[in-house]
Protein backbone atom coordinates (compact mmCIF):
# COMPACT_ATOMS: atom_id res chain seq x y z
CA UNK A 1 0.00 0.00 0.00
CA UNK A 2 1.01 3.45 -1.03
CA UNK A 3 0.50 4.68 2.35
CA UNK A 4 -2.68 6.82 1.50
CA UNK A 5 -6.31 6.08 1.65
CA UNK A 6 -7.84 4.99 -1.74
CA UNK A 7 -10.39 7.68 -0.86
CA UNK A 8 -7.56 10.52 -1.09
CA UNK A 9 -6.32 10.22 -4.36
CA UNK A 10 -6.79 12.83 -6.30
CA UNK A 11 -5.67 12.39 -9.44
CA UNK A 12 -4.95 9.91 -12.21
CA UNK A 13 -1.10 9.89 -11.68
CA UNK A 14 -1.87 9.05 -8.31
CA UNK A 15 -3.84 6.08 -8.89
CA UNK A 16 -2.01 2.93 -7.27
CA UNK A 17 0.03 0.56 -9.41
CA UNK A 18 -1.93 -1.74 -11.20
CA UNK A 19 -0.84 -5.00 -8.90
CA UNK A 20 -2.65 -3.07 -6.07
CA UNK A 21 -5.31 -4.69 -4.55
CA UNK A 22 -7.50 -3.14 -1.93
CA UNK A 23 -7.28 -4.40 1.43
CA UNK A 24 -10.84 -3.82 2.49
CA UNK A 25 -12.14 -5.58 -0.89
CA UNK A 26 -11.97 -9.47 -1.37
CA UNK A 27 -9.08 -10.67 -3.46
CA UNK A 28 -9.84 -12.43 -6.32
CA UNK A 29 -9.92 -16.20 -6.11
CA UNK A 30 -5.98 -17.65 -6.88
CA UNK A 31 -8.07 -20.56 -9.36
CA UNK A 32 -10.69 -19.64 -12.16
CA UNK A 33 -13.94 -21.41 -11.63
CA UNK A 34 -12.95 -24.11 -14.65
CA UNK A 35 -9.69 -24.99 -12.57
CA UNK A 36 -11.92 -25.33 -9.47
CA UNK A 37 -14.51 -27.51 -12.13
CA UNK A 38 -11.67 -29.51 -13.03
CA UNK A 39 -10.04 -30.05 -10.09
CA UNK A 40 -13.42 -31.46 -8.58
CA UNK A 41 -13.90 -33.53 -11.66
CA UNK A 42 -10.19 -35.73 -11.12
CA UNK A 43 -11.01 -35.44 -7.50
CA UNK A 44 -14.74 -36.93 -7.68
CA UNK A 45 -14.61 -38.97 -10.72
CA UNK A 46 -18.46 -40.14 -10.36
CA UNK A 47 -19.72 -36.42 -9.71
CA UNK A 48 -21.66 -34.75 -12.35
CA UNK A 49 -20.30 -31.19 -11.89
CA UNK A 50 -21.62 -28.05 -14.49
CA UNK A 51 -20.14 -25.31 -15.03
CA UNK A 52 -22.61 -22.76 -15.19
CA UNK A 53 -21.31 -19.14 -16.96
CA UNK A 54 -21.99 -15.95 -16.18
CA UNK A 55 -22.31 -14.01 -18.87
CA UNK A 56 -22.25 -10.31 -16.88
CA UNK A 57 -19.99 -7.76 -16.28
CA UNK A 58 -19.23 -9.63 -12.80
CA UNK A 59 -18.69 -13.15 -14.34
CA UNK A 60 -19.26 -14.81 -10.92
CA UNK A 61 -19.64 -18.49 -12.67
CA UNK A 62 -20.58 -21.02 -10.74
CA UNK A 63 -20.60 -24.76 -10.09
CA UNK A 64 -23.67 -26.97 -10.87
CA UNK A 65 -23.45 -30.22 -8.68
CA UNK A 66 -25.54 -33.44 -8.16
CA UNK A 67 -27.12 -33.69 -5.02
CA UNK A 68 -25.09 -37.18 -4.20
CA UNK A 69 -21.95 -35.71 -4.39
CA UNK A 70 -22.82 -32.63 -3.18
CA UNK A 71 -21.88 -33.01 0.99
CA UNK A 72 -18.48 -34.03 -0.19
CA UNK A 73 -17.69 -31.69 -2.34
CA UNK A 74 -18.50 -28.70 -0.19
CA UNK A 75 -16.16 -30.65 2.37
CA UNK A 76 -12.92 -31.07 0.17
CA UNK A 77 -13.92 -27.37 -1.09
CA UNK A 78 -13.94 -25.97 2.73
CA UNK A 79 -10.81 -28.04 3.75
CA UNK A 80 -8.54 -27.86 0.49
CA UNK A 81 -5.47 -25.87 1.51
CA UNK A 82 -5.56 -23.89 -1.82
CA UNK A 83 -9.42 -22.69 -1.64
CA UNK A 84 -10.13 -23.05 2.40
CA UNK A 85 -13.59 -21.55 1.43
CA UNK A 86 -14.36 -21.42 5.34
CA UNK A 87 -17.32 -19.51 5.55
CA UNK A 88 -21.03 -19.36 3.80
CA UNK A 89 -22.22 -15.77 3.70
CA UNK A 90 -25.24 -16.68 1.64
CA UNK A 91 -28.05 -19.69 0.51
CA UNK A 92 -30.90 -18.73 -1.58
CA UNK A 93 -33.10 -20.45 -3.32
CA UNK A 94 -34.70 -19.62 -7.19
CA UNK A 95 -37.72 -21.54 -8.72
CA UNK A 96 -37.46 -22.55 -12.06
CA UNK A 97 -40.71 -22.98 -12.96
CA UNK A 98 -41.94 -25.47 -15.87
CA UNK A 99 -40.71 -23.94 -19.15
CA UNK A 100 -42.43 -24.44 -23.07
CA UNK A 101 -40.10 -23.59 -25.64
CA UNK A 102 -41.51 -23.55 -28.81
CA UNK A 103 -39.34 -23.97 -31.42
CA UNK A 104 -40.13 -23.52 -35.33
CA UNK A 105 -38.36 -26.51 -37.94
CA UNK A 106 -38.46 -25.79 -41.38
CA UNK A 107 -38.95 -28.64 -43.96
CA UNK A 108 -38.60 -28.45 -47.74
CA UNK A 109 -41.04 -29.53 -49.42
CA UNK A 110 -40.46 -30.37 -52.94
CA UNK A 111 -43.18 -29.15 -55.37
CA UNK A 112 -44.66 -31.88 -57.60
CA UNK A 113 -45.49 -29.29 -60.21
CA UNK A 114 -42.05 -28.62 -60.89
CA UNK A 115 -41.57 -25.07 -59.22
CA UNK A 116 -39.32 -24.08 -56.53
CA UNK A 117 -39.79 -25.84 -53.14
CA UNK A 118 -42.88 -24.87 -50.82
CA UNK A 119 -41.22 -24.48 -47.21
CA UNK A 120 -43.31 -26.16 -44.62
CA UNK A 121 -42.72 -24.33 -41.26
CA UNK A 122 -43.65 -26.61 -38.33
CA UNK A 123 -43.87 -25.71 -34.26
CA UNK A 124 -42.83 -27.95 -31.60
CA UNK A 125 -43.37 -27.32 -28.47
CA UNK A 126 -41.36 -28.73 -25.59
CA UNK A 127 -41.51 -28.67 -21.94
CA UNK A 128 -38.63 -27.76 -20.22
CA UNK A 129 -39.28 -29.44 -16.69
CA UNK A 130 -38.66 -27.36 -13.92
CA UNK A 131 -36.36 -27.12 -10.62
CA UNK A 132 -36.10 -25.70 -7.41
CA UNK A 133 -32.46 -24.81 -6.61
CA UNK A 134 -30.21 -23.92 -3.91
CA UNK A 135 -27.41 -21.29 -4.38
CA UNK A 136 -24.32 -21.14 -2.30
CA UNK A 137 -22.01 -18.20 -1.82
CA UNK A 138 -18.94 -19.67 -0.23
CA UNK A 139 -15.99 -17.29 0.79
CA UNK A 140 -12.78 -17.99 2.58
CA UNK A 141 -11.65 -16.11 5.80
CA UNK A 142 -8.41 -17.65 5.91
CA UNK A 143 -7.12 -16.37 2.63
CA UNK A 144 -9.84 -13.79 2.11
CA UNK A 145 -10.80 -14.40 -1.20
CA UNK A 146 -14.44 -15.51 -3.01
CA UNK A 147 -16.78 -16.16 -3.72
CA UNK A 148 -17.27 -19.53 -5.26
CA UNK A 149 -21.02 -20.14 -6.26
CA UNK A 150 -22.22 -23.91 -5.52
CA UNK A 151 -25.84 -24.58 -7.17
CA UNK A 152 -27.72 -27.89 -6.47
CA UNK A 153 -30.97 -28.49 -8.29
CA UNK A 154 -33.95 -30.55 -7.06
CA UNK A 155 -35.17 -33.20 -9.77
CA UNK A 156 -38.69 -31.48 -9.81
CA UNK A 157 -40.48 -28.98 -8.36
CA UNK A 158 -43.79 -31.30 -7.06
CA UNK A 159 -42.69 -34.09 -5.41
CA UNK A 160 -38.90 -34.70 -5.55
CA UNK A 161 -37.52 -31.67 -3.91
CA UNK A 162 -35.04 -33.05 -1.45
CA UNK A 163 -31.65 -31.93 -1.18
CA UNK A 164 -28.66 -32.79 0.62
CA UNK A 165 -28.10 -30.24 3.96
CA UNK A 166 -24.61 -28.84 4.26
CA UNK A 167 -25.63 -27.01 7.38
CA UNK A 168 -23.13 -30.11 8.75
CA UNK A 169 -20.32 -28.66 6.31
CA UNK A 170 -21.05 -24.64 7.59
CA UNK A 171 -22.58 -24.14 10.68
CA UNK A 172 -24.02 -20.46 8.58
CA UNK A 173 -26.05 -22.61 6.68
CA UNK A 174 -28.96 -23.83 9.06
CA UNK A 175 -31.11 -20.47 9.15
CA UNK A 176 -30.94 -19.82 5.69
CA UNK A 177 -31.97 -23.67 4.43
CA UNK A 178 -34.82 -22.76 6.64
CA UNK A 179 -35.80 -19.99 5.39
CA UNK A 180 -35.60 -22.18 2.19
CA UNK A 181 -37.35 -24.46 3.19
CA UNK A 182 -39.83 -22.33 4.42
CA UNK A 183 -40.45 -20.19 1.30
CA UNK A 184 -39.05 -22.27 -2.16
CA UNK A 185 -40.46 -26.06 -0.13
CA UNK A 186 -36.93 -27.60 -0.91
CA UNK A 187 -36.59 -29.98 1.96
CA UNK A 188 -32.76 -30.33 3.64
CA UNK A 189 -31.80 -33.96 4.13
CA UNK A 190 -29.78 -34.31 7.50
CA UNK A 191 -30.64 -30.76 8.63
CA UNK A 192 -30.48 -30.41 12.50
CA UNK A 193 -33.77 -28.53 12.98
CA UNK A 194 -35.80 -28.14 9.88
CA UNK A 195 -38.95 -26.59 10.51
CA UNK A 196 -40.18 -23.00 8.83
CA UNK A 197 -38.14 -20.12 9.95
CA UNK A 198 -40.65 -16.98 8.62
CA UNK A 199 -43.91 -18.41 8.44
CA UNK A 200 -45.82 -20.88 10.96
CA UNK A 201 -45.79 -24.12 11.53
CA UNK A 202 -49.10 -24.78 10.31
CA UNK A 203 -48.89 -22.80 6.72
CA UNK A 204 -48.66 -25.09 3.90
CA UNK A 205 -48.05 -23.06 0.96
CA UNK A 206 -44.09 -21.59 -0.19
CA UNK A 207 -44.54 -18.05 -1.00
CA UNK A 208 -41.34 -16.99 -3.27
CA UNK A 209 -42.72 -19.89 -5.91
CA UNK A 210 -43.61 -18.60 -9.12
CA UNK A 211 -47.22 -20.21 -8.92
CA UNK A 212 -47.65 -19.13 -5.20
CA UNK A 213 -51.66 -18.01 -4.96
CA UNK A 214 -51.91 -15.31 -1.97
CA UNK A 215 -54.49 -15.26 0.62
CA UNK A 216 -57.26 -12.60 -0.61
CA UNK A 217 -57.35 -9.97 1.58
CA UNK A 218 -58.35 -7.13 -1.48
CA UNK A 219 -61.99 -6.27 -0.06
CA UNK A 220 -61.51 -2.85 1.48
CA UNK A 221 -59.16 -0.79 -0.83
CA UNK A 222 -60.17 2.55 -0.64
CA UNK A 223 -57.33 3.94 -3.27
CA UNK A 224 -56.37 0.97 -5.14
CA UNK A 225 -55.02 1.10 -8.29
CA UNK A 226 -52.73 -1.16 -10.63
CA UNK A 227 -52.04 -4.71 -9.40
CA UNK A 228 -54.09 -3.53 -6.59
CA UNK A 229 -57.13 -2.08 -7.93
CA UNK A 230 -57.27 -5.69 -10.31
CA UNK A 231 -57.39 -7.62 -7.05
CA UNK A 232 -60.11 -5.64 -5.21
CA UNK A 233 -62.53 -5.84 -8.10
CA UNK A 234 -63.72 -9.38 -7.48
CA UNK A 235 -65.27 -7.39 -4.49
CA UNK A 236 -66.49 -4.92 -6.12
CA UNK A 237 -70.28 -4.98 -7.71
CA UNK A 238 -70.10 -3.61 -11.03
CA UNK A 239 -71.27 0.14 -10.26
CA UNK A 240 -68.45 0.52 -8.30
CA UNK A 241 -65.79 -0.96 -10.07
CA UNK A 242 -67.73 2.04 -13.05
CA UNK A 243 -67.11 4.69 -10.95
CA UNK A 244 -63.53 4.09 -9.85
CA UNK A 245 -62.36 3.21 -13.70
CA UNK A 246 -63.92 6.47 -14.41
CA UNK A 247 -66.47 6.57 -17.49
CA UNK A 248 -65.97 4.67 -20.48
CA UNK A 249 -64.48 6.69 -23.68
CA UNK B 1 -69.09 18.38 33.80
CA UNK B 2 -73.04 16.60 33.60
CA UNK B 3 -73.58 13.64 35.97
CA UNK B 4 -75.42 10.80 35.25
CA UNK B 5 -79.01 10.53 33.84
CA UNK B 6 -81.67 11.15 37.19
CA UNK B 7 -83.93 8.87 35.71
CA UNK B 8 -81.52 5.65 35.73
CA UNK B 9 -79.91 6.68 39.06
CA UNK B 10 -80.96 8.96 41.37
CA UNK B 11 -78.94 11.96 42.07
CA UNK B 12 -76.57 11.68 44.88
CA UNK B 13 -75.83 15.23 45.17
CA UNK B 14 -79.67 17.16 44.50
CA UNK B 15 -77.94 20.24 42.49
CA UNK B 16 -74.59 18.31 41.34
CA UNK B 17 -75.72 17.14 38.00
CA UNK B 18 -77.51 20.68 36.62
CA UNK B 19 -75.35 23.15 37.77
CA UNK B 20 -73.49 24.66 35.07
CA UNK B 21 -70.18 25.16 34.19
CA UNK B 22 -70.74 29.12 34.77
CA UNK B 23 -72.20 28.22 38.22
CA UNK B 24 -69.35 26.21 39.10
CA UNK B 25 -66.95 28.50 37.71
CA UNK B 26 -68.08 31.14 40.01
CA UNK B 27 -67.85 28.31 43.06
CA UNK B 28 -64.39 27.94 42.11
CA UNK B 29 -63.63 31.73 42.47
CA UNK B 30 -65.33 31.74 46.17
CA UNK B 31 -63.12 28.27 47.06
CA UNK B 32 -65.81 26.28 46.63
CA UNK B 33 -64.83 23.19 44.48
CA UNK B 34 -67.84 21.26 43.22
CA UNK B 35 -67.24 17.87 40.95
CA UNK B 36 -68.05 14.66 40.81
CA UNK B 37 -66.82 11.28 40.99
CA UNK B 38 -67.62 10.56 37.16
CA UNK B 39 -65.44 13.66 36.37
CA UNK B 40 -62.85 12.89 39.50
CA UNK B 41 -62.37 9.37 37.85
CA UNK B 42 -62.04 10.20 34.54
CA UNK B 43 -59.49 12.80 35.33
CA UNK B 44 -57.40 10.41 37.17
CA UNK B 45 -57.80 7.86 34.19
CA UNK B 46 -56.49 10.31 31.70
CA UNK B 47 -53.58 11.72 33.28
CA UNK B 48 -51.75 8.15 34.25
CA UNK B 49 -52.64 6.35 30.82
CA UNK B 50 -50.18 3.22 31.42
CA UNK B 51 -48.56 2.01 27.84
CA UNK B 52 -47.95 -1.98 27.35
CA UNK B 53 -44.44 -1.94 26.57
CA UNK B 54 -43.76 -3.60 23.46
CA UNK B 55 -42.86 -2.49 20.00
CA UNK B 56 -43.51 -4.00 16.53
CA UNK B 57 -41.40 -1.74 13.97
CA UNK B 58 -39.56 0.98 13.36
CA UNK B 59 -43.08 2.94 14.56
CA UNK B 60 -41.61 1.59 18.08
CA UNK B 61 -38.30 3.67 17.69
CA UNK B 62 -40.20 7.15 17.25
CA UNK B 63 -42.46 5.96 20.46
CA UNK B 64 -38.96 5.49 22.33
CA UNK B 65 -38.30 8.61 21.29
CA UNK B 66 -41.95 10.05 22.59
CA UNK B 67 -40.60 8.96 26.44
CA UNK B 68 -37.31 10.32 26.17
CA UNK B 69 -36.43 14.15 27.65
CA UNK B 70 -36.96 15.91 24.33
CA UNK B 71 -40.81 14.81 23.91
CA UNK B 72 -41.34 13.81 27.13
CA UNK B 73 -44.62 11.67 27.30
CA UNK B 74 -44.40 12.25 31.20
CA UNK B 75 -45.96 15.25 30.47
CA UNK B 76 -49.25 13.11 30.18
CA UNK B 77 -48.68 11.13 32.85
CA UNK B 78 -48.31 7.78 30.52
CA UNK B 79 -44.28 6.95 30.87
CA UNK B 80 -44.45 4.20 32.96
CA UNK B 81 -44.82 1.83 30.25
CA UNK B 82 -45.65 -1.74 31.65
CA UNK B 83 -44.07 -4.75 30.64
CA UNK B 84 -47.24 -6.74 31.82
CA UNK B 85 -50.34 -6.87 29.65
CA UNK B 86 -52.07 -6.80 33.67
CA UNK B 87 -50.71 -3.76 34.37
CA UNK B 88 -51.56 -1.61 31.32
CA UNK B 89 -54.37 0.59 30.53
CA UNK B 90 -53.48 1.54 26.68
CA UNK B 91 -51.83 -0.60 23.63
CA UNK B 92 -49.79 1.25 21.09
CA UNK B 93 -49.39 -0.93 18.42
CA UNK B 94 -46.56 0.95 16.88
CA UNK B 95 -45.00 -1.02 13.63
CA UNK B 96 -46.22 -4.04 11.10
CA UNK B 97 -48.72 -6.59 12.48
CA UNK B 98 -47.62 -9.60 10.88
CA UNK B 99 -49.84 -12.78 10.25
CA UNK B 100 -47.52 -14.28 12.42
CA UNK B 101 -47.72 -11.60 15.52
CA UNK B 102 -51.14 -10.87 15.23
CA UNK B 103 -52.79 -13.86 17.29
CA UNK B 104 -49.87 -12.66 20.08
CA UNK B 105 -51.08 -8.95 19.44
CA UNK B 106 -54.58 -10.55 20.20
CA UNK B 107 -53.71 -12.32 23.08
CA UNK B 108 -52.08 -9.56 24.97
CA UNK B 109 -54.91 -7.46 24.34
CA UNK B 110 -57.34 -10.06 25.69
CA UNK B 111 -54.91 -10.32 29.03
CA UNK B 112 -55.27 -5.87 29.63
CA UNK B 113 -57.93 -5.45 32.22
CA UNK B 114 -60.72 -3.34 31.56
CA UNK B 115 -60.71 -0.14 31.00
CA UNK B 116 -57.94 -0.57 28.52
CA UNK B 117 -57.80 1.22 25.14
CA UNK B 118 -55.91 0.75 21.85
CA UNK B 119 -53.76 3.08 19.48
CA UNK B 120 -53.44 1.88 16.20
CA UNK B 121 -49.56 4.30 15.46
CA UNK B 122 -48.95 4.38 11.70
CA UNK B 123 -49.68 3.06 8.10
CA UNK B 124 -48.70 -0.60 9.00
CA UNK B 125 -50.58 -0.35 12.30
CA UNK B 126 -53.74 1.08 10.60
CA UNK B 127 -53.79 -0.68 6.73
CA UNK B 128 -50.47 -2.75 6.37
CA UNK B 129 -48.85 0.20 5.13
CA UNK B 130 -46.42 -0.18 2.17
CA UNK B 131 -46.68 -3.87 2.93
CA UNK B 132 -50.24 -4.60 2.44
CA UNK B 133 -49.50 -6.13 -0.52
CA UNK B 134 -47.49 -8.85 1.54
CA UNK B 135 -49.50 -12.14 1.54
CA UNK B 136 -47.75 -11.98 5.65
CA UNK B 137 -48.85 -8.40 6.52
CA UNK B 138 -52.01 -7.87 8.10
CA UNK B 139 -54.14 -4.72 6.41
CA UNK B 140 -54.81 -3.12 10.23
CA UNK B 141 -54.97 -4.21 13.53
CA UNK B 142 -58.60 -2.96 13.94
CA UNK B 143 -59.61 -6.42 12.01
CA UNK B 144 -59.04 -8.23 15.11
CA UNK B 145 -59.57 -5.58 17.73
CA UNK B 146 -61.38 -2.12 18.05
CA UNK B 147 -58.75 0.62 17.87
CA UNK B 148 -59.65 4.05 19.77
CA UNK B 149 -57.27 6.32 18.11
CA UNK B 150 -55.47 6.03 14.58
CA UNK B 151 -52.42 7.63 13.99
CA UNK B 152 -51.05 8.08 10.54
CA UNK B 153 -47.83 8.58 9.62
CA UNK B 154 -44.51 6.60 8.37
CA UNK B 155 -43.54 6.45 11.32
CA UNK B 156 -45.66 9.35 12.96
CA UNK B 157 -43.28 11.86 14.61
CA UNK B 158 -43.72 11.70 18.37
CA UNK B 159 -45.81 14.90 18.67
CA UNK B 160 -48.12 12.63 16.17
CA UNK B 161 -47.87 10.10 19.14
CA UNK B 162 -48.63 12.90 21.72
CA UNK B 163 -51.54 14.80 20.05
CA UNK B 164 -52.67 11.03 19.82
CA UNK B 165 -52.42 10.48 23.47
CA UNK B 166 -53.87 13.94 24.10
CA UNK B 167 -57.09 12.65 21.70
CA UNK B 168 -57.23 9.70 23.69
CA UNK B 169 -57.47 11.62 26.74
CA UNK B 170 -60.32 13.70 25.43
CA UNK B 171 -62.42 10.69 24.84
CA UNK B 172 -61.29 9.36 28.25
CA UNK B 173 -63.01 12.63 30.16
CA UNK B 174 -65.80 12.86 28.06
CA UNK B 175 -66.82 9.16 28.84
CA UNK B 176 -70.04 8.64 30.76
CA UNK B 177 -69.97 5.78 33.83
CA UNK B 178 -73.68 5.30 33.87
CA UNK B 179 -76.49 5.87 31.27
CA UNK B 180 -77.97 4.67 27.97
CA UNK B 181 -74.43 6.08 26.58
CA UNK B 182 -71.93 5.00 29.27
CA UNK B 183 -68.14 4.20 28.14
CA UNK B 184 -67.98 0.43 26.84
CA UNK B 185 -65.81 -0.70 29.89
CA UNK B 186 -68.62 -0.37 31.95
CA UNK B 187 -71.49 -1.81 30.07
CA UNK B 188 -71.27 -6.08 30.61
CA UNK B 189 -72.86 -6.53 27.70
CA UNK B 190 -69.68 -5.64 25.67
CA UNK B 191 -67.05 -8.25 24.84
CA UNK B 192 -64.06 -7.22 26.87
CA UNK B 193 -61.93 -10.12 24.88
CA UNK B 194 -61.39 -10.79 21.46
CA UNK B 195 -61.29 -14.46 19.20
CA UNK B 196 -57.55 -15.33 18.67
CA UNK B 197 -57.44 -16.06 15.25
CA UNK B 198 -55.60 -19.36 14.34
CA UNK B 199 -52.64 -20.31 12.41
CA UNK B 200 -54.55 -21.65 9.38
CA UNK B 201 -53.08 -23.57 6.14
CA UNK B 202 -53.08 -20.46 4.05
CA UNK B 203 -54.10 -17.90 5.75
CA UNK B 204 -55.31 -16.77 9.37
CA UNK B 205 -58.28 -18.65 10.22
CA UNK B 206 -60.58 -16.16 10.44
CA UNK B 207 -58.85 -13.78 8.53
CA UNK B 208 -60.80 -11.12 10.11
CA UNK B 209 -62.99 -10.84 13.23
CA UNK B 210 -66.81 -9.92 11.55
CA UNK B 211 -67.66 -8.91 14.85
CA UNK B 212 -64.72 -5.97 14.67
CA UNK B 213 -64.39 -5.10 11.27
CA UNK B 214 -66.26 -5.49 8.25
CA UNK B 215 -65.44 -4.14 4.82
CA UNK B 216 -67.27 -0.44 4.86
CA UNK B 217 -70.31 -1.42 2.76
CA UNK B 218 -70.54 2.62 1.51
CA UNK B 219 -67.86 1.70 -1.30
CA UNK B 220 -70.56 -1.05 -2.61
CA UNK B 221 -72.58 1.48 -3.08
CA UNK B 222 -73.17 2.70 -6.66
Amino acid sequence: MSGRHPLLWTSRSQHPPLHFTFTHSTPTLLETAEQIRDRLVTRFPAAQIVLVPNPGPAAEHSLLLDATHAPDIARFLRDDPVLRLDYCSNVTGVDWPDKDITGITKTSVPDPAGGPPKIVEQKTVRRQPGCLEAVYHLYSMALKHGPVILRLCTANRIDAVTLPSLTPVWRACDFQEREIFDLYGIVFEHHPDLRRLLMWDEFKDHPMRKDYVEPDDYEWEPTAHGAVLERAKAHLTPATTAIKEGPKP
Amino acid sequence: MEMSDPAVTPAPFPAAGNITDAEREELRRHGILLTSLEELYNWGRSNSIWPLQFGLACCAIEMIAAATARFDIARFGAEIFRPSPRQADLMIVSGTVTKKMAPQVVRLWNQMPEPKYCIAMGACAISGGPFKQGYNVLKGIDRFIPVDIYIPGCPPRPEALLHGLIQLQAQIKGEKLTGPDAARHTRPEEPSEFPVPEYGAHDLEPPHNPDVWSPPAALDKP
